[in-house]
């Protein structure tokens, strides 16, 4: 799996920009695919038709990105930026940006500041694409760039940028692959827009309309010096979400996933995020109400352009969606 | 003008009757007689739904809103000596209304925001801001009996400005967003588009985007254009940074903002034409604001949406300024964008 996680992190894509990595995950699951479409808003739906015409379930993963855009040149060329998603200053300074045309720029942080010995403020810094002046700068109010940082296994594991949430695009990629039969109608969208407002799930949602969602996204972790307390930890395997701050999965969704894992002695373990939530969370409101879960891949760094993930944990997702996908 | 008559009509949020009428009026009765709207209705929260079929086949369905209300105060106590309390309907600011004029209830009686001399403030007074909270409405009563008869709890207050035409420029209240729905008139004026046009007069935008949703979800549009008076920042500053937008340098396209992530092929669309007719258009700064788009584009399986806004000076105050030249411009964009917009402009091939 790890080529195509490779492929995946280094794909561009931040939210509202979705073109680049749905042309390539389009590539890796049009010949696995019973139907496929584009939602209104692009998110990628690929349907796999079960043998029963059992249960609808949907299994989503979101292929957009945190990313930043240019909201102003100066005289100069310096582009100023606002955030798309949930964009640290602590980890922009210094931080190469590319733009959807390949343009690299620089993440730069204005001297002249009161208080240089706190955090900037996001409106402190800028990108700098190598302009001398407004009218020879390439980028433009509007353009949105991604923070780029190769990919890189060690040992087991694996590093890169936008491991949220293109670890789980290849979880789900990887599960259509190996998926023999299932009794399930089974729709795997591969959403955008979930760094900023979860509207790609949700309208996805609507237009298929479950009886079933689980959400297959990034959590953090509670085993770095000096964390935040929590339950999760990196190689430990999936965790099954019971909550986070956006949402309460849905009894029965979580037990399905345990249940499962036990049954196939996966390892895993149980999560509740303080602060962040998933696609779920959109989902389990759409029309009446969808029963919603979410499978998390614990990740360290979250947000930072060098997310870590443990190899065993990805591919331990595959096997207990598999089973979860096995029978109804 | 249309929006002299929408500009001076009262339309807080929650109580948007009088500028409904006036929409209504100028859709229904002064409406060109060759090209007129098909259906026009109401709906349970008060938007205005008007549609107007167009000629081409397999139509696309386009929603163009625009919302009715705007910010202001509504009355939540009285006072032994006749003053009202108030609080705050939408994003009103502070700073700008201490000393100003609006109207208060239905028959717009005359309040003074009160507010203690100039001559009497100690120097820590002159420079606090009062809280609404701590702000009272001098309606003239003299006893709480009285000023809870003539303007009882939930009464609502609006600006008092007029509309004045200064040139090239224009100077009113409410142009956020009474330009929108004036764009919008002009828009339902003239010749059939090819596509269906289902305009939507909103209500609640301002306190939350309300009517927008349940219109988005009747409509179930193809594609949406927000239509709106936006931020522009553009006096004098001492540093390099963004005016947000410009007045004089036409309409403002959205790329994103609080609320929504605009369409690019609908970005695409307005910039192309732009171009290749000549009109001056500005991309709005990024990050700033929202707009009923935020809630039209999660309407049911999703809408492709864009927000398009004439940039309006002091907006959110009592009184805000606007171009002429961007007015125009803005009408012209949309109904040149509006001709060229086909089933292609949505493909994703």
């Amino acid at each position: 799996m790890r080529d195509l996680i490779r492929k995946l992190v280094e794909s561009y894509g931040p939210s509202g920009v979705e073109e680049q990595i749905r042309g390539v995950i389009r590539a890796e699951v049009e010949p696995l695919a019973d139907e496929i479409r584009v939602d209104p808003l692009g998110s990628l739906v690929v349907r796999k038709q079960g043998s029963d015409g059992g249960p609808r379930i949907v299994l989503d993963a979101h292929m957009d990105e945190i990313g930043v855009m240019v909201t102003y040149v100066d005289e100069k060329g310096f582009a100023r930026f606002t955030n798309i998603g949930g964009v640290r200053p602590l980890n922009c300074v210094g931080a190469r940006v590319a733009f959807a045309d390949g343009t690299m720029g620089v993440i730069g942080v204005d001297e002249k500041r009161d208080n240089t010995g706190k955090i900037p403020k996001l409106e402190q810094l800028y990108i700098d694409v190598g302009a001398t002046s407004r009218d020879d700068c390439p980028v433009h109010v509007g353009d949105a760039a991604v923070f780029v940082r190769p990919f890189v296994s060690q040992g087991t594991r694996l590093i890169a940028k936008a491991m949220d949430d293109r670890v789980g695009c290849a979880v789900l990629i990887e599960t259509l692959r190996q998926l023999e039969d299932t009794p399930y109608d089974a729709y795997f969208v591969f959403s955008v827009r979930e760094e900023t407002t979860l509207a790609g799930a949700q309208t996805s949602a609507y237009g298929i309309d479950p009886d079933l969602a689980i959400a297959v996204d990034v959590t953090t972790t509670g085993d770095k010096p000096e964390s935040q307390p929590m339950a999760v930890a990196l190689g430990k395997g999936p965790a099954v979400k019971v909550q986070d701050s956006g949402m309460i999965a849905h009894p029965k969704v979580r037990d399905l996933l345990v249940q499962r894992a036990k049954e196939a002695g996966i390892p895993y373990q149980l999560e509740v995020l303080e602060r962040g939530t998933t696609d779920a969370a959109a989902m389990q409101l759409v029309r009446a109400g969808v029963p919603s879960g979410c499978l998390s891949i614990p990740c360290r760094y979250v947000h930072t352009p060098s997310e870590m993930v443990d190899e065993a944990d990805v591919q331990n997702s595959v096997r207990l969606l598999l089973e979860v996908l096995r029978t109804v | 003008m249309i929006l002299r008559e929408l500009s001076e009509a009262v339309g807080v949020s929650g109580d948007e009757g009088d500028v409904r009428t006036v929409v209504l009026d100028a859709i229904r009765e002064h409406a060109d007689k060759l090209h007129p709207v098909d259906e026009v209705q109401v709906d349970t929260m008060g938007n205005v739904l008007a549609f107007k079929r167009g000629e081409g086949r397999q139509r696309l369905r386009v929603m163009l809103d625009a919302h009715m209300d705007e910010i202001g105060l509504m009355v939540v106590g009285h006072d032994s000596d006749g003053f009202l309390r108030v609080r705050a309907v939408g994003g009103i600011d502070p700073r700008l209304i201490p000393g100003t004029l609006f109207h208060v209830g239905p028959d717009r009686i005359p309040g003074v925001i009160g507010i203690k001399p100039i001559h009497l403030l100690t120097d820590q007074e002159s420079q606090k801001v009062s809280k609404i909270e701590d702000l009272v409405v001098d309606i003239g009563a003299k006893s709480k009996d009285e000023a809870d008869k003539l303007a009882p709890l939930g009464t609502y207050a609006a600006f008092a400005t007029p509309f004045r035409e200064l040139g090239p420029t224009v100077s009113g209240k409410a142009f956020d967003d009474r330009v929108g729905c004036a764009v919008l008139v002009e828009l339902l004026q003239g010749e059939r588009f090819r596509c269906d046009l289902h305009a939507a007069f909103t209500v609640q935008e301002e306190v939350g985007l309300r009517g927008a949703r349940i219109a988005a979800y009747a409509i179930e549009p193809d594609c949406a254009f927000a239509l709106e008076g936006t931020i522009a920042d553009d006096i004098p500053k001492d540093k390099d940074v963004s005016p947000t937008t410009e007045l004089g340098k036409g309409p403002a396209i959205t790329v994103m903002d609080r609320s929504f992530i605009a369409d690019r092929r609908l970005v695409r669309l307005l910039t192309d034409t732009a171009e290749e007719l000549g009109i001056a258009y500005q991309i709005k700064q990024p990050g700033i604001g929202g707009t009923d788009a935020g809630a039209i584009h999660v309407a049911r399986g999703g809408v492709p949406s864009v927000t398009v806004a004439v940039p309006c000076r002091y907006i959110h105050s009592p009184v805000a300024l606007l171009s002429l030249d961007d007015f125009n411009n803005t009408v012209r964009l949309m109904r040149e964008s509006l001709s060229r917009l086909t089933r292609r402009t949505l493909s994703r091939d």
